[in-house]
């Protein structure tokens, strides 16, 4: 097995919101509040290997943005290490150097992601200039070789954001990540807020950069179809913990844990016509107060005394494949 | 409400709603028409900007200025709503026909208790006593499958999960027995398990019910699930109708077959996803002939000289194309 390119052991990441001063006062007079802490991430390792696509599935609340952010090193980690080519990079709010340029982030609203008052050189064209990529001579010819990369017309590097569709504004913010020549993209719902024809665009525009570029990525995503298309090895998350990882293609064809099943089931399918639909019961509960034992027990059909108890550990259940439930235990 | 009405219960014929901006006159709607029957679920399905909102809106009479329904008809069990007075029009809205939106904030009023906005709804068209009205109240909350809804009457909207606020909307929309349901991508911005439910419950409604329901979105693989008719949009037209399995399964609008083939799983994973290569064009300067002409592969000079008209192909299976797949069909 090659080097992981970026490495996440253990990482957990609690958001405290303190107590204000009345909730302070109230307590000293025996009230007994506490401070409200989300657990976002919990206990999470992840380690991704040069050119692989990794996706990261999960519905909302369940920590995928963030450990996103962790991994591109833009939130610090609670607890945690964070490897980048064997190199302990945890907490250095600036990277320095290769670590930081060479992992670059795209957001899911193409609308908020752009400065509005930017003309899109400048977007593209900052940050390689800054780190010293290119020299002011060069500036130009690297925002047109950019530009064409992702498939924009070059005469439109004087113009403003708000000059473009959606779709469009994607590969300008797929330009900006590019233009300082990373390794590893994290993608997060990149692909959501654009319309079915424009979304097939830019993920060809993916599959074409991994190629040519030799990138490596982490695609998250609400999505489990372009998850299934894009990614080699998919990871599950369900409030703050991973339940399940593995090859995309056994995954999907045998997911393990019953929520991956749930999820897989409940995906609407072009094929599947006139479907009965069987929801899972229940609400996503809040990440505030998580469910003890296994997160999921309150919507799992299968769920025993031990799952309501004790947390279950990621285990292997196959070569490569790792799911975390006690009915594997027989 | 047994009036003993056998034709469709909506019948919608050449409608145009076009807003005068300053740009110009952008045809919103242009020229769009489709029938639903009693408890049949029709899939009204585009892009951004291809008017499918509009046209619903349009039923409702609920587009405001510049915008107006300049021409057509949309006859509701046998009524045509064009022209109604003001006074009949809200009659019939939230009585005979309910619209449920993308965003459940856009129904529910954020400072008054669930109760006080669905008491109110009920007694806007029916003399029943309060205590009546919330009974029916309380028991359109259970419909949906909200837990305890005789505690939940009393709570304010933003005390509801995403899943479980835009379930209060569709009971809201449920109240006075509607017969048709106009339903504007109400599970876009749910998560996969929570569509699931809300698919589940309105299934159930259209079939035990006997209400017909519209349902607006962008999402092919919700339709095929759903619905039993669809009408596929683009640029203000109807591109495509026909029953979900024939247009999914065989479209004969190259937009129709663009857009099944942009979808990541019905591609080989990893493959390049078949793309529409452009974008949707502007409503604002639409060209003469065919408005996908540019950037669809079977386009000739005949489709950019006139808009060509939609034809009955095939009993039941019309098209805006005058190049149709209809390759192995009789």
């Amino acid at each position: 097995m090659t080097e992981a390119l970026i490495e996440l052991r253990g990482i957990v990441k609690r958001f405290v919101r303190p107590l204000d001063v009345a909730a302070k006062v109230a307590n000293v007079l025996g009230a007994g509040m506490e401070e409200e802490v989300v657990h976002a991430v919990d206990h999470v390792d992840l380690a991704i290997r040069p050119g692989e696509v990794v996706g990261l599935v999960g519905e909302s609340g369940c920590g995928k943005s963030t450990l996103g952010r962790i991994a591109a090193g833009i939130l610090p980690p609670s607890e945690g290490r964070v490897f980048y080519r064997g190199k302990d990079v945890t907490g250095d709010k600036l990277r320095g150097g290769k670590a930081q340029l060479g992992t670059q982030m795209i957001f899911q609203d193409p609308f908020a992601s752009l400065n509005p008052r930017k003309r899109v050189e400048d977007i593209i064209g900052e940050a390689p200039l800054v780190h010293g990529l290119v020299t002011r001579a060069e500036f130009g010819g690297y925002v047109e070789a950019t530009l064409h990369r992702v498939g924009l017309d070059p005469t439109f590097r004087r113009r403003y954001p708000h000059q473009f569709s959606g779709g469009q504004r994607q590969r300008i913010g797929i330009a900006r990540a590019l233009a300082v020549k990373p390794e590893f993209l994290i993608c997060d719902e990149a692909v959501a807020a654009l319309d079915v024809s424009i979304q097939a665009q830019v993920l060809n525009l993916f599959m074409d950069l991994r190629r040519d570029l030799n990138l490596t990525y982490l695609f998250i995503s609400h999505d489990l179809g372009v998850v299934e298309h894009l990614s080699d090895r998919v990871v599950i998350m369900y409030l703050g913990r991973v339940v399940e990882s593995g090859a995309t293609e056994e995954l999907f064809r045998a997911p393990n844990h019953p929520y991956t099943q749930a999820l897989l089931g409940g995906v609407p399918r072009i094929e599947s016509r006139h479907r009965r639909f069987e929801p899972v019961t229940g609400e996503i509960p809040s990440p505030l107060h998580p469910p003890p034992g296994c997160h999921f027990h309150p919507r799992c059909s299968h769920a025993t005394e031990r799952c309501r108890r004790e947390v279950p550990a990621l285990k292997e259940v196959a070569p490569g494949r790792l799911s975390a439930c006690h009915l594997n235990d027989g | 409400m047994s009036s003993g009405f056998a034709g469709p219960t909506l019948e919608v014929r050449g409608l145009r709603t076009h807003f005068f901006t300053r740009g110009g006159v952008v045809k919103a709607v242009d020229g769009v028409s489709f029938e639903i029957g009693k408890g049949r679920i029709l899939g009204l399905v585009g892009e951004s900007g291809s008017g499918k909102t509009i046209t619903g809106f349009s039923i409702l009479g609920l587009v405001d200025p510049p915008g107006r329904i300049v021409e057509g008809e949309i006859r509701f069990k046998g009524e045509n709503l064009v022209g109604l007075p003001d006074d009949r029009l809200r009659a019939i809205r939230g009585d005979r026909i309910a619209m449920i939106f993308q965003d459940p904030m856009m129904t529910l009023n954020p400072v008054l208790r669930v109760d006080t906005q669905m008491i109110e709804a009920v007694r806007a068209h029916h003399p029943v006593s309060t205590k009546e009205a919330r009974a029916r109240a309380r028991d359109a909350l259970g419909r949906v499958g909200i837990p305890s809804p005789d505690e939940r009457l009393g709570a304010y909207p933003h005390q509801f999960s995403g899943g479980m606020r835009q379930r209060v909307a569709i009971a809201i929309a449920l109240l006075n027995n509607p017969e048709l349901i106009i339903a504007d991508e109400p599970t876009t911005a749910l998560d996969v398990t929570i569509q699931g439910q809300i698919l589940y419950e309105v299934q159930k409604l259209c079939r035990e019910g006997g209400t017909s329901l519209i349902w607006i979105t962008h999402d092919l693989s919700v339709v095929a699930g759903l619905a039993d008719h669809v009408c596929v949009m683009y640029a203000g037209k109807i591109a495509e109708s026909g029953s979900v399995d024939d247009v999914l399964d065989r479209p004969m609008h190259p937009y129709t077959k663009g857009l099944l083939g942009s979808v990541p799983s019905r591609n080989k994973r990893g493959s390049p996803l078949a793309q529409i290569p452009g974008m949707t064009p502007s409503l604002l300067n639409l060209p003469d002939g065919c408005p996908f002409a540019e950037r669809c592969p079977r386009a000739d000079g005949d489709c950019r000289a006139a808009l060509p008209p939609m034809v009955e192909h095939l009993p039941g299976r019309a098209a805006r194309c005058i190049h149709p797949h209809l390759e192995g069909r009789a």
